[in-house]
C-alpha cells in the first residue's frame, strides 16, 4: 500500500470537511440544524475541525417538538456553552398556538411533521440561506438521491426530479433571494461509519445512545419510552427494560432496542452485525412507503 | 490522523438497464456481503406481494423515488453504500440510456472504477461502448468487464473469449489502461463473491475481489503540488492573533513545511510556515486532504487563488478548450454568457467555438451538425472574463474539471473536462 493513502474514515472528514467550508464560502447566512442526534452532533464536530482555531461561523438551529427527551435538551445546552455559538430555536409549539400548524388529532399525536412548517419559519425569519444537517444517502431510499447541496425553491421545497448534477466536488450554491440550500456534508457516510467516527474521535452524545434501564411499553414492534406525551391503551402495561436508542426523534415516536452495549466499543460492535436498518424503529418512517419522500418535498430536514 | 481502522474507500460506478442484470448484481453484492437489513428485505417483499411477483424482487433495492418504483426504471443517480473487512465501497448507480448520458457522466466523475455489464448472449452491443466510452472521457482509472448471465451460455469459455477479443478491439482507441474482464452470473452469484465452480477454466479472480484489491494509490496525482484556497481563517482571539491560514483540500502533489511556493496568480512567493488541522501540525500532506496551510510571509491570498510549487505551475489560461457534456434541456445560445466554476474560483465564460460533437456509441467526430442539445458531448472552446489556472483533465480531475451555470437560473447547465 502507498503511503499516500486516506484511510476511509479520514478520507470521508476531509470530503465533510470541504463540504462545510464552501458553504461557509458560498453562502452569506447558513446555520447548522441541530437535533441533538448523533448525526448533527458529529456535523458539528466536524464544523468544529474546519473552521479550527475559529469558532464555528454558524449558530445551531433546533427546531424543538416540545416532546423531548429532557437529556437530549441537556445535552443540546451544553454543546452550545461548550462551543461558544448561538442557538435558534424554533418552537412548534408557537406555530400550534399561532394557528400556523394543527396538533394531529386523535389519541397519540405526533409533532414530527409539524416540525416543517416551524422549520420552515424559522428559515425565513433569520434568512438563512443555507441550512447544513446531518442526513446520509444510507438511510433512506428517498435520501439516496440527495444531492450535497440541495436546492429548495422559495416554499422551502424539494423538487426530486429536478435536481442539479453534482459532479466532482464542484459545488453550485448559486441562488435567488428566498431560496436556500439543503446541505449534507455526511451524505457519504452509513451508519456505521458514523458511530466508528465518534468512537475514534472521543465525541460525546447523549446517553440516551447508550444502554440503560427505563420505563417502556412495547408498541408496533419496538420498546417506546414512557413519556408524559404518550397515552397508554388497557393492554400497555409499562415494563422496566435496559435499552439503546439507535437514532432520537421525537420522544413519542423514537423505539429502542433491548441492549446490553453501555460503552462505545460495544455500540460499534452491535451496530456492525446489526440485522435492521436504525429507522425500522421510527414510526414516522412506517406511515407509507414514500412517507419520507413526501415530507422531504414539503420542506422537512 | 487515526490509524484505527485499516480499511480504503473505493468508488466505483455502474451503468446499464434492467435487462443485462445491473440491478441484480448490486442486489447480489450487497446480499453476499450482508449488507442489505432485514426490515429493508421485508419492504421488498411487501412491494413484490402488491405487485402480484411470487419472489421478492432484488432489484426494487435499488430503486429510489415514486415515479422510479412506479415506472420500473432508475431516472437519477442513487449512491449505495456497503463494506468488507478490506475496504468500504460507495457505488453510483446510474441509468445506462442515452437519454440519462448526463447522469453517467454524473456518477462517473468522483469513480476510481467503473463496472460494465455486458449479456453473454448478446455480446459487445452499443449501449456498452457508450459506457466504456464514457469511463475513458471521464478518466476512470480502471474498468472491469462483468460478462454477466455466463449461466445462459452453459458457462461456456468460448462465449467469453469471444466477446473479451470483440471489446479488446474495440477498447484500443480508448484511454484507459486498466481493463479486467470477468465471467459471472449475478443471479446465481457465480464469481461475484464466491469463486465459480461451473467455470473452472477461469483462473482470475471474482469481482468481490478484484474490487477489495485494485491499486489505488496512484489514482491521485501525488506529483504536481495545487492547493486551491477555500477560505481564510482568521480567529482574532488568544493565542491566535497571528493566526492567518488558507483553508482548503489538496488538489494535488504532497506538500511539506518549509516548501517554496508561489501564490497565483498573484505569482508572489513565500515558504510554508505550517500545515494545520484540528488535530495538530502536519509533517506533509497530500490528496485529498482537507488541511489549513500557513505562509512565513503576508501575501494577500483569498479564494480562488491556488498554492502551488515554484518549479511546477498550472497554466494560466482565459481560452480553455474542453470536452463538454451537456447536462441541461436548455441548449447552448451562441452569444450567451455562462457562470463557469472551477476549483474555488469563478468567472464568466461565452462558447468561441463549437468544434465537433463526439458520438458516444463509436467516438465518431460530427463537424456538420454543431448543434449541442442535452446529454450531447462535444469539443468546445470557451473564452473567460479572467485567466483560470488550469491542468489537463488528465492529470488531474480536480484542476481539469469545470462546470457552467446559467446566470439567471442559477441551473447547472453542463460540465466540462480540459484538454
Amino acid at each position: 500500500m502507498s503511503n499516500y493513502n486516506l484511510k476511509h474514515l479520514d478520507e470521508l472528514e476531509s470530503e465533510s470537511i470541504f463540504v462545510l467550508r464552501e458553504v461557509f464560502a458560498q453562502f452569506e447566512n447558513p446555520c447548522i440544524l441541530f437535533s441533538g442526534g448523533k448525526d448533527s452532533i458529529v456535523v458539528t464536530h466536524l464544523a468544529k475541525k474546519a473552521f479550527h482555531p475559529a469558532k464555528i461561523p454558524f449558530p445551531l438551529v433546533h427546531i424543538d417538538t416540545g416532546h423531548n427527551f429532557p437529556e437530549t435538551m441537556a445535552f443540546r445546552d451544553k454543546i452550545v456553552a461548550d462551543l461558544e455559538v448561538r442557538l435558534i430555536v424554533g418552537l412548534v409549539q408557537e406555530s400550534i398556538n399561532s394557528g400556523r400548524s394543527k396538533e394531529e388529532p386523535g389519541k397519540n399525536p405526533s409533532r414530527n411533521a409539524l416540525q416543517t412548517n416551524t422549520l420552515l419559519d424559522t428559515i425565513e425569519l433569520h434568512q438563512f440561506d443555507a441550512c447544513i444537517g446531518g442526513a446520509r444517502r444510507d438511510e433512506e431510499k428517498a435520501r439516496s438521491k440527495e444531492r450535497f447541496f440541495s436546492h429548495r425553491d422559495e416554499f422551502g421545497q424539494w423538487n426530486p426530479k429536478n435536481q442539479r448534477p453534482e459532479l466532482w466536488n464542484i459545488f453550485n450554491g448559486k441562488h435567488h433571494k428566498g431560496e436556500h440550500f439543503r446541505v449534507f456534508p455526511l451524505s457519504n457516510w452509513t451508519e456505521i461509519d458514523v458511530w466508528q467516527y465518534i468512537l475514534m474521535e472521543s465525541i460525546q452524545i447523549p446517553s440516551l445512545y447508550f444502554a440503560h434501564k427505563r420505563e417502556v411499553i412495547r408498541r408496533n414492534d419496538s420498546w417506546l419510552p414512557v413519556s408524559e406525551y404518550v397515552q397508554l391503551n388497557e393492554k400497555e402495561i409499562p415494563l422496566q427494560k435496559k435499552i439503546r436508542f439507535r437514532t432520537l426523534g421525537d420522544i413519542t415516536i423514537t423505539g429502542g432496542n433491548e441492549s446490553d452495549a453501555d460503552t462505545l466499543e460495544k455500540i460499534v460492535n452491535e451496530v456492525a452485525v446489526s440485522r435492521q436498518t436504525e429507522r425500522g424503529n421510527r414510526e414516522d418512517d412506517k406511515r407509507s412507503e414514500t412517507s419520507m419522500e413526501d415530507r422531504k418535498k414539503q420542506g422537512y430536514f | 490522523m487515526s490509524t484505527y481502522l485499516d480499511t480504503e474507500l473505493l468508488r466505483f460506478t455502474t451503468a446499464g438497464s434492467v435487462d443485462d442484470g445491473k440491478s441484480t448484481l448490486i442486489g447480489r453484492l450487497l446480499f453476499d456481503t450482508k449488507s442489505i437489513f432485514e426490515d429493508q428485505l421485508d419492504q421488498v417483499k411487501k412491494s413484490s406481494d402488491r405487485k402480484g411477483l411470487a419472489e421478492a424482487d432484488l432489484s426494487l433495492l435499488t430503486d429510489g423515488l415514486k415515479d422510479e418504483r412506479e415506472q420500473g426504471i432508475t431516472i437519477d443517480v442513487a449512491y449505495r453504500y456497503f463494506a468488507t473487512p478490506k475496504r468500504k465501497f460507495i457505488i453510483a448507480d446510474t441509468p445506462g440510456h442515452i437519454q440519462y448520458t448526463r447522469n453517467m457522466v454524473t456518477g462517473a466523475s468522483t469513480a476510481n472504477c467503473a463496472l460494465i455489464l455486458i449479456d453473454a448472449r448478446h455480446g459487445v452491443v452499443e449501449q456498452t461502448c457508450r459506457h466504456a466510452i464514457i469511463a475513458s472521457l471521464l478518466q476512470i482509472p480502471h474498468l472491469i468487464i462483468c460478462i454477466n448471465k455466463m449461466d445462459l451460455v452453459d458457462y461456456q469459455e468460448d462465449a467469453f473469449q469471444k466477446i473479451k477479443k470483440d471489446f479488446e478491439s474495440f477498447s484500443s482507441k480508448l484511454d484507459v489502461t486498466d481493463i479486467r474482464f470477468i465471467p459471472i452470473s449475478a443471479l446465481n452469484g457465480d464469481n461475484v463473491v464466491n469463486r465459480s465452480e461451473k467455470m473452472t477454466w477461469y483462473e482470475g479472480s471474482t469481482l468481490l475481489y478484484t474490487l477489495e484489491n485494485l491499486h489505488i494509490g496512484s489514482d491521485y496525482n501525488h506529483i504536481d503540488c495545487r492547493f486551491p484556497v477555500q477560505t481564510v481563517i482568521r480567529p482574532k482571539k488568544e493565542p491566535y492573533h497571528d493566526f492567518r491560514g488558507y483553508a482548503g483540500r489538496i488538489a494535488g502533489g504532497v506538500f511539506k513545511p518549509g516548501d517554496e511556493i508561489t501564490v497565483l496568480p498573484s505569482g508572489f512567493t513565500s515558504k510554508i510556515k505550517s500545515i494545520e488541522t484540528f488535530d495538530g501540525s502536519l509533517k506533509e500532506a497530500f490528496a485529498p486532504m482537507s488541511v489549513t496551510m500557513q505562509l512565513t510571509d503576508d501575501l494577500d491570498v483569498s479564494r480562488g487563488d491556488m498554492l502551488v510549487r515554484s518549479n511546477n505551475q498550472p497554466e494560466l489560461n482565459q481560452d480553455i478548450e474542453i470536452m463538454v457534456c451537456w447536462l441541461h434541456n436548455q441548449a447552448p445560445h451562441p452569444r450567451s454568457k455562462y457562470i463557469i466554476k472551477h476549483t474555488t474560483s469563478e468567472a464568466k465564460a461565452i462558447i468561441k467555438n463549437v468544434r465537433y460533437l463526439l458520438d458516444v456509441n463509436t467516438l465518431h467526430r460530427n463537424i456538420e451538425n454543431r448543434n449541442i442539445g442535452m446529454n450531447d458531448v462535444a469539443r468546445i472552446q470557451l473564452r473567460t472574463t479572467k485567466p483560470l489556472l488550469t491542468d489537463a483533465y488528465r492529470k488531474n480531475r480536480t484542476t481539469g474539471s469545470i462546470i457552467l451555470i446559467d446566470e439567471s437560473t442559477h441551473e447547472t447547465l453542463a460540465a466540462g473536462m480540459i484538454i
